[in-house]
């Protein structure tokens, strides 16, 4: 193993400490106490939004059968006549009160002035499962059958749901502003440089690829309950992954400012990024809770969630890889359709423009040029998914180089050896503008690779007859970007309470922050309160998403916890009559220090917190110190921070039916700072699980009529957890520079890293197969061996 | 997801349960699993569901002779959980196959009629009752009647069963030397099989005898699969494992009727992997039935 700095730890090496382990005033951060949201979720104590509201009224949505279809007339008349119904909705409604009742798009990016997703079906659907209708009933039994009471009448039009045909000449036009359905082409990089390094190339390689759709599987399903009250404005509890953010899309949605809006996130069951974008559902419940004054709450079942998207991935790519004679890469091109669904949704319909922002990966590329074509599909939107935009990325890449890598007859490992980056030449920019902030990637790999050293590979057939392959995938993943607002908040017995703009559902912020404030301050972690959630009692904020809660929403609440610990401290040294610097933190305090107090007895001077928060908002503070003990950080990175690693596969393949076990799985990951070692493994695990997902049998097949066919679990292959291996983690840590707590983010680095890896590992144990696209199904294997 | 409104019943005797069933608008409910999804997304919107949990009668496992013969007659409306707490011997393939019936929660409330009755296509219990020779007893306002395994499920959810009456209990003959098994292929998405098979075979004089090797999820109904039966037949049970393999190699010969597929996994690959199920069913019913007779392989 090289990288002398560098401490690969193995998984069971990371400490264990209870929840009172941590010594209070001394370090918190590096501890792995237990979660202190897991006894309330496994006791079934969590609240998620559906339980609140029992006796609102139901909201149902009538939704097309159609991918693609004017929509011709809607009968709402026996409907209506159900006992127990209150309202049925459409468009016309919607359209004739003040709200502008459509989805906001971002436009700025796009090459095209469309309208954003209608809450309800203005004239046309562009995709299976699209909102036409809303029935509003005394519950959601009576709200079923409203919904097929509703008779709507459509004319089908042509369908195409593939983004590189739905680009093509003969393909039907969604938006008119859009006649070849190309809403934006993003350009990174340099075509020039990059078409010179090509043609000086002594190697080209290529690879067509798809990343394919997928739906976030989240156990909970969106919800969302509204109320009303003319004074109040309104209040919606529902299934938010961003609160603020919510606050700000239904604005615009409702037309009405956002301090007339409340949005409470309660406990949230999984998000993966669909529920930080909007949907019908919140803004429909919300209209039709100040139409009817009284309380609406809409629950998506979970096709209607599927159908409704938003969906991940969607790509099709050509990438081509340029080589000089000593195997060093020298260019880099990658040209991509991506399908952004049936409406631009957000910031989604712009998003695979940035993606090849990573193409890069690990390695020294002087020139990169990557076009998307973002293309509307008659299909539900796509927008960000665990990950968004890096394991698209990535996959091209590492896909690229062991495709050169068997073209060349080169060691895989050591191809990509011969390519990192310099650990010393960081901070880094590439050829597509990423400006990496820390890195020393060759001790992963090494630590990757030496796991599944000795392992048969190459088509290697075992005793068993199985043919056995071994495939690596090195990443980088981009973390923390945006602002992130945290609050230390000290109460007058002493009490903190820690909040912050982001929002947990699932990963254990309440533990991390309080780790994170506890760190080196008079105060134990299982002390501090952490409250997200909630728009009215937290100062604006982001959300969590893109691996960025413990890199920004930590930073800020350091950086707050830092100031108002600070301002503790110089009362406590008024009160102990000391100067600031002699006065060290307690378990529960502060005192003098040995030997910097009058006497001997020096370090007997003590002051507790408790106290030292009461005098805060007492009197007697020392000269020039305004009351209060409280901080609100508002931090913001330039740059964001780069999370790296290698995971290494090793799989046994059935010549005969083509199913494969997973033999081995590796992840070695460098997040920086691990602020909590046991959460940073649950991530990785929860990561590479989806990225296996992906690889090996996850796809939103949408069938030649439009209608999605994966519209229910039974349909969607979502992995099981029998389905999994049991997978081995190591971390190294290079803290990144460029933020306090040294950290970067880990949310998504499994998804990035294990598609490419199994990828790689299949492919490495098939015989003259130099691709198979994901998922990777048994069948897929079978046939390639087969031809 | 929320079914329309429809009436209730739970009748306490088998009589009631008829009564309640002539009404061409009711639906017998056992475990559920089958029916409540189908409620729940409106495809079936009966006027009245009747439970039959009420009808302790038809629950429990129990050996009987008849004609001579020892079988093992099961209630309808015993559980795929009690079936297998009860552990009877004889009936491997039944129990490998119940077990594999979806998750821990689902075999508590999953009854084994219930589960034959719904002629799901891919689901594992039919398999075993078809290569066991099982007698399915079914009762109606007509009196009763018997329908052997291979002649109940007439298609995709449908059997010879009619509206009004009910599958009261299965009958499997038990052979104290015969070995049984069964091996199955998980559908990625579905959980049931994507293709399962069930084997149940004899060693007599040191060769494979009587072979009855049945595959679910292959075709609408459940299906004996002949080339294989036969390549079997008279197979040495000392070294059999390349016979095996070459008679599993025949498992989709004489096979009649179209291959079941979906976006998720072809016709094409169930038929690639029916052989190597159909190997392991066999073989490992082999085995057992190899551990009965004493013979040293």
């Amino acid at each position: 193993m090289s990288g002398e700095e560098s401490v690969i730890e193995a998984e069971g090496a990371v400490p264990t400490t209870a929840d009172e382990g941590a010594a209070a005033g001394g370090e918190s951060v590096g501890d792995s106490p237990l979660r202190r949201e897991d006894a309330r979720a496994l006791r079934g104590e969590t609240t998620y939004t559906d339980d609140f509201g029992q006796e609102a009224a139901a909201l149902a949505f009538v939704r097309s059968p159609h991918a693609h279809a004017e929509v011709a007339g809607i009968d709402t008349e026996a409907a209506e006549a159900i006992d127990g119904v209150v309202a049925v909705y459409t468009w016309g409604d919607l359209a004739e009160s003040d709200a502008p009742m459509r989805l906001p798009v971002r436009t700025g990016p796009l090459d095209c002035e469309v309208p954003g997703h209608p809450v309800l079906a203005a004239d046309r659907v562009r995709y299976d499962g699209q909102p036409v209708a809303a029935v509003v009933a005394k519950d959601r039994y009576v709200a079923a059958d409203g919904v097929e009471a509703v008779e709507v009448e459509y004319d089908p039009l042509p369908v195409e749901t593939d983004p590189e045909a739905a680009a093509s000449e003969d393909a039907p036009t969604l938006f008119e502003d859009a006649p070849d359905n190309v809403a934006a082409v993003g350009e990174l990089g340099d075509r020039e440089a990059t078409d010179r390094a090509f043609a000086a190339a002594e190697e080209v390689v290529s690879v067509e690829l798809e990343n394919n759709r997928l739906i976030p599987s989240a156990l909970e399903p969106r919800a969302a309950l509204a109320e009303h009250d003319r004074t109040e404005g309104f209040t919606v509890t529902m299934t938010s992954q961003s609160p603020h953010g919510h606050r700000r899309k239904l604005s615009h949605t409702l037309g009405v400012p956002e301090r007339q809006i409340r949005v409470i996130s309660p406990d949230v069951g999984g998000g993966f990024g669909h529920k930080g974008h909007h949907h019908p559902g919140e803004a429909m419940a919300a209209w039709a809770a100040r139409e009817l004054g009284e309380s609406v709450k809409w629950t998506a079942t979970r096709s209607a969630n599927y159908r409704e998207g938003a969906h991940g991935r969607d790509h099709r790519t050509t990438a081509e890889l340029a080589l000089d004679a000593d195997g060093r890469f020298r260019g880099l091109r990658v040209d991509t359709h991506a399908g952004i669904g049936g409406y631009a949704l957000g910031g989604g319909g712009a998003m695979p423009g940035w993606y090849g922002r990573l193409l890069a990966s690990q390695y020294e590329i002087p020139a990169i040029y990557c076009r998307s074509r973002c293309v509307f599909t008659t299909t539900a939107p796509v927008h960000s998914y665990r990950g968004a935009g890096r394991p698209e990325a990535i996959y091209v890449t590492e896909r690229l180089v062991d495709v050169a890598a068997e073209e060349l007859g080169a060691d895989p490992v050591e191809l990509r050896r011969r390519n990192f980056l310099d650990p010393d030449g960081f901070p880094h920019e590439t050829a597509v503008g990423a400006t990496y902030d820390s890195g020393n990637y060759e001790p992963t790999l090494e630590s990757a690779v030496d796991a599944v050293s000795g392992l048969p590979r190459g088509g290697e057939r075992d005793d068993d007859g199985r043919l056995r392959g071994v495939g690596i995938a090195s990443y980088v993943e981009s973390t923390g970007g945006g602002f992130e607002s945290g609050v230390v908040r000290v109460h007058p017995d002493g009490g903190v309470t820690v909040s912050a703009g982001t929002h947990d559902h699932g990963q254990g912020h309440g533990t991390i922050y309080a780790q994170i404030v506890a760190d080196e301050h008079p105060v134990a972690p299982e002390e501090i309160e952490v409250v997200e959630g909630d728009t009215d009692k937290i100062p604006t904020g982001t959300g969590t998403f893109g691996s960025r809660s413990t890199v920004v929403g930590g930073n800020a609440v350091a950086e707050s916890a830092q100031e108002v610990f600070g301002k503790a401290r110089e009362i406590a040294a008024h009160e102990l009559d000391a100067d600031p610097g002699a006065v060290e933190t307690t378990d529960s305090g502060f005192r003098v220090a040995d030997g910097a107090g009058e006497g001997s007895d020096a370090g007997d001077q003590r002051v507790s917190f408790a106290e030292v928060a009461d005098r805060a908002y007492g009197r007697g503070l020392p000269e020039g110190l305004s009351p209060g003990l409280e901080a609100t950080t508002f931090y913001e990175l330039d740059n964001t921070a780069y999370t790296f690693g290698t995971h290494a596969v090793a799989v046994a393949v059935d010549p005969e039916t083509g199913e494969y076990e997973v033999e081995r799985y590796v992840a070695v990951d460098d997040c920086g700072v691990r602020v909590n070692p046991r959460i940073v493994e649950g991530q990785v695990h929860g990561g590479v699980a989806q990225g296996l997902g992906q690889a090996r049998s996850e796809r939103a097949t949408y069938g030649a009529d439009g209608a999605l066919a994966a519209s229910t679990m039974l349909d969607y292959a979502l992995p099981r957890a029998s389905d999994l291996p049991d997978i081995e983690t190591r971390a190294q840590e290079t803290p990144s520079p460029d933020n306090e707590l040294g950290v970067k983010g880990i949310g998504e680095g499994g998804t990035v890293a294990a598609p490419p890896a199994l990828v790689n590992a299949v492919v490495d144990a098939v015989p003259g197969v130099d691709h198979l696209d994901m998922p990777v199904t048994a069948e897929r294997v079978r046939t390639a061996i087969e031809d | 997801m929320f079914p329309p409104q429809f009436d209730y019943e739970r009748p306490d005797s088998l009589d009631a349960a008829l009564d309640a069933l002539a009404d061409e608008d009711a639906v017998p409910l056992a475990g559920g699993h089958d029916l409540v999804p189908m409620l729940k997304a409106r495809e079936r919107t009966p006027g009245t569901v009747v439970d039959l949990g009420g009808l302790a009668a038809l629950r429990g496992v129990e050996r009987v002779v008849a004609d001579g013969t020892e079988r093992l007659s099961i209630g309808a409306l015993t559980t795929d959980a009690a079936l297998l707490d009860a552990d009877p011997a004889g009936v491997d393939a039944l129990l490998d196959a119940t077990s594999e019936v979806g998750d821990a929660q689902i075999r508590n409330r999953g009854t084994v009629g219930g589960n034959l009755a719904a002629a799901h296509p891919a689901s594992d219990i039919p398999a075993a009752t078809l290569a066991a020779g099982a007698t399915l007893h079914l009762v109606g306002p007509d009196g009763d009647r018997t329908v052997p395994a291979g002649e109940f499920a007439t298609g995709d959810h449908e059997t010879v069963c009619t509206d009004d009456e009910l599958v009261t209990r299965v009958s499997v003959p038990l052979d104290p030397d015969a070995g049984g098994a069964y091996a199955r292929k998980t559908h990625p998405s579905t959980g049931y099989a994507a293709v399962g098979v069930a084997a149940r075979l004899r060693v007599v004089d040191g060769a494979v005898a009587d072979p009855r090797v049945a595959a679910v999820g292959l075709l609408d109904v459940p299906t004996r699969l002949p080339a294989v039966e036969g390549a079997l037949v008279g197979v040495d049970a000392g070294s059999p494992v390349d016979a095996v393999a070459g008679a599993a190699e025949r498992a989709t010969e004489g096979i009649d009727g179209a291959v079941r597929e979906d976006h998720v996994v072809s016709a094409g690959q169930r038929c690639a992997v029916l052989p190597e199920y159909t190997e392991r069913a066999v073989s490992a019913a082999l085995a057992r039935a190899v551990g009965r007779e004493g013979v040293v392989a």
